[in-house]
């Protein structure tokens, strides 16, 4: 039988008061495009957080390709793991943020080849081929001895791209790429994205983009409060949905 | 002519003038004032009780020569024992571990709290608390012995200016963006690898304006070590004029120097600022 590559069971989170997650559960098979959708607040980004360990889980449990995630069970406790661990089990997952975060002191390529380089100490000329590459692939290869502050938005966007393809993850998280884009330029980081699907990766996206969802995505999972309201294959969710919490959603979207 | 937007009569067409230059009469005027001031300054000076040729005299004198070489020589390597501890005790005051965040503002809190010179001639005396120092069994030494001039002045110059320059880390530290340490998270760094890989370069550059100013402030503190014998520059010039009694003569030629070196830091400064400041566009592309 099939296994996934990320399996998420009963996780909860708090900060403070305020419940962020409650009690999710939630599979990605391997391949898979999952976009996870809701209004500002609802856990989707709380929920791409934990599943890279960038925020702890409070309790429940999620398995990355088998492996559980950030904590070990012994003598019928759980114990968190140490830092060096948690690095470990980073490297399987790639992660695009909102507000890109590439390196500024370092050029487009210096940003792509730093993992390999420096984490995965593998041979600098090699990674730098690996680069030009990845680089050529999201469309930037004339970019690569580019700084950031010299990239527009959809370009540095691009390059975070090739840095997280850049580890060889087997899975890439995109928290809200587009979000802080100008219009015009939330084609080009989209088209990327839509390769990437094409060619296999699995994906878990955060996302505002209902039109790339339905062209992309296997799943669409809608969250509120914290919790999964429903989740289903993307063109029956976005256009026939079950509940009555989706439905007023995708309504005041378009 | 026709998708030209129409326009109001009565406001005449000004595209052909040049604005003009002010005068500045203001300028001029405190100019020519300040100068008047500092002439008349310069000339209390030159008929002051100074006898100018000493002061050319022991401008170059080896001895007061060795003693800027001296003061040079302590300010770099007390600002390099104080940049390593700055940085280590910066990093364990943002560590989430209580007990190596505690240490670390004891630190602070000691030696930024006492008096400079009470800490030098503190470290100059540890033979009077410690006869002898080192590990038993293994190696002693008299601390008598061991605590030159050279080594308290080190010792106290440099652990105090760790103290201040942790400060000035923090700040630098804490001026990068979160989503930084989580990019290089992301991709597989551990704490320590993020912060000397990502971080602290980028530190740097909010950190290097202040540190230069720490530096040139560390400079002038060596003459503080005067009072434990390390023969810089002031305890130099303050020993010739104790044989000679021209004390304005050689306390002048001593503030040259160390205005000498100031005025050298500064371009070193910029050029080192310039160096980190890769990738930073200031004012747009």
């Amino acid at each position: 039988m099939k296994t996934p590559l990320v399996a998420i069971r009963k996780v909860s989170k708090s900060f403070g008061e305020f419940q962020a997650l409650r009690q999710v559960s939630l599979d990605i098979w391997p391949g898979e495009v999952v976009c996870l959708i809701g209004q500002s607040g609802s856990g989707k980004t709380t929920l791409l957080r934990c599943v890279n360990q960038l925020t702890s889980i409070d309790s429940g449990g999620i398995w990355l390709d088998g492996e559980l995630l950030g904590l070990r069970e012994r003598g019928g406790r759980l114990h968190r793991l140490n830092e060096v661990e948690i690095a470990r089990q980073r490297l399987k997952c790639g992660m695009v943020f909102q507000r890109f975060n590439l390196f500024p002191h370092m050029t487009a390529l210096e940003n792509v080849i730093e993992g390999p380089v420096q984490v995965q100490k593998r041979k600098a000329s090699e990674a730098k081929l690996e680069a030009m590459e990845l680089l050529r692939r999201v469309g930037l290869a004339e970019k690569a001895n580019s700084y950031p502050s010299q990239l527009s938005g959809g370009q540095q966007q691009r390059v975070a791209i090739a840095r997280a393809l850049a580890m060889k993850p087997e899975l890439v998280l995109f928290d809200e790429p587009t979000s802080a884009l100008d219009p015009e330029l939330v084609g080009e980081v989209l088209a990327v994205m839509k390769e990437l699907a094409t060619s296999g990766m699995t994906m878990l996206v955060v996302t505002h983009e209902l039109g790339f969802a339905r062209e992309v995505a296997d799943r669409v999972v809608y969250m509120d409060q914290g919790a999964i309201v429903e989740a289903g294959p993307a063109k029956d969710l976005l256009t026939a949905p079950r509940e009555a919490r989706t439905r007023a959603f995708l309504a005041a979207e378009v | 002519m026709s998708n030209a937007p129409a326009l109001a009569e009565g406001f005449p067409d000004l595209s052909s003038l040049k604005v003009a230059r002010e005068p500045h009469w203001g300028r001029w005027l405190t100019a020519i004032v300040i100068l008047a001031i500092v002439a008349a300054i310069g000339r209390a000076f030159a008929q002051g009780q100074i006898e100018w040729s000493y002061v050319g005299r022991f401008l170059t004198a080896p001895v007061i020569v060795q003693g800027i070489v001296n003061t040079m020589v302590m300010a770099v390597l007390a600002m390099a024992l104080g940049i390593l501890l700055g940085i280590v005790v910066a990093i364990m005051r943002l560590s989430p571990n209580p007990v190596l965040k505690s240490v670390a503002s004891g630190y602070t809190w000691l030696f930024r709290g006492t008096p400079l010179i009470l800490q030098l001639l503190l470290w100059f005396n540890l033979a009077l608390v410690f006869p002898t120092i080192g590990i038993p069994g293994v190696w002693t030494a008299r601390a008598v012995d061991l605590m030159t001039p050279f080594l308290a002045a080190l010792l106290g110059l440099g652990i105090n200016q760790g103290a201040y320059t942790s400060e000035v880390m923090r700040a630098g530290l804490l001026s990068v963006d979160i989503g930084q340490y989580e990019a290089a998270q992301a991709i597989g760094m551990g704490r320590l690898q993020a912060l000397r890989r990502i971080v602290l370069p980028q530190a740097m550059r909010v950190v290097l304006p202040p540190l230069g100013n720490e530096f040139i402030g560390l400079v002038k503190a060596t003459s503080l070590a005067s009072v434990i014998q390390y023969p810089e520059v002031l305890h130099n010039a303050e020993n010739i004029y104790y044989a000679n009694s021209r004390v304005i003569e050689l306390l002048i030629v001593a503030g040259l120097w160390y205005l000498l070196v100031v005025s050298i830091l500064t371009p070193l400064q910029m050029l080192l600022e310039r160096r980190f400041a890769r990738g930073i566009a200031r004012g747009g592309r």
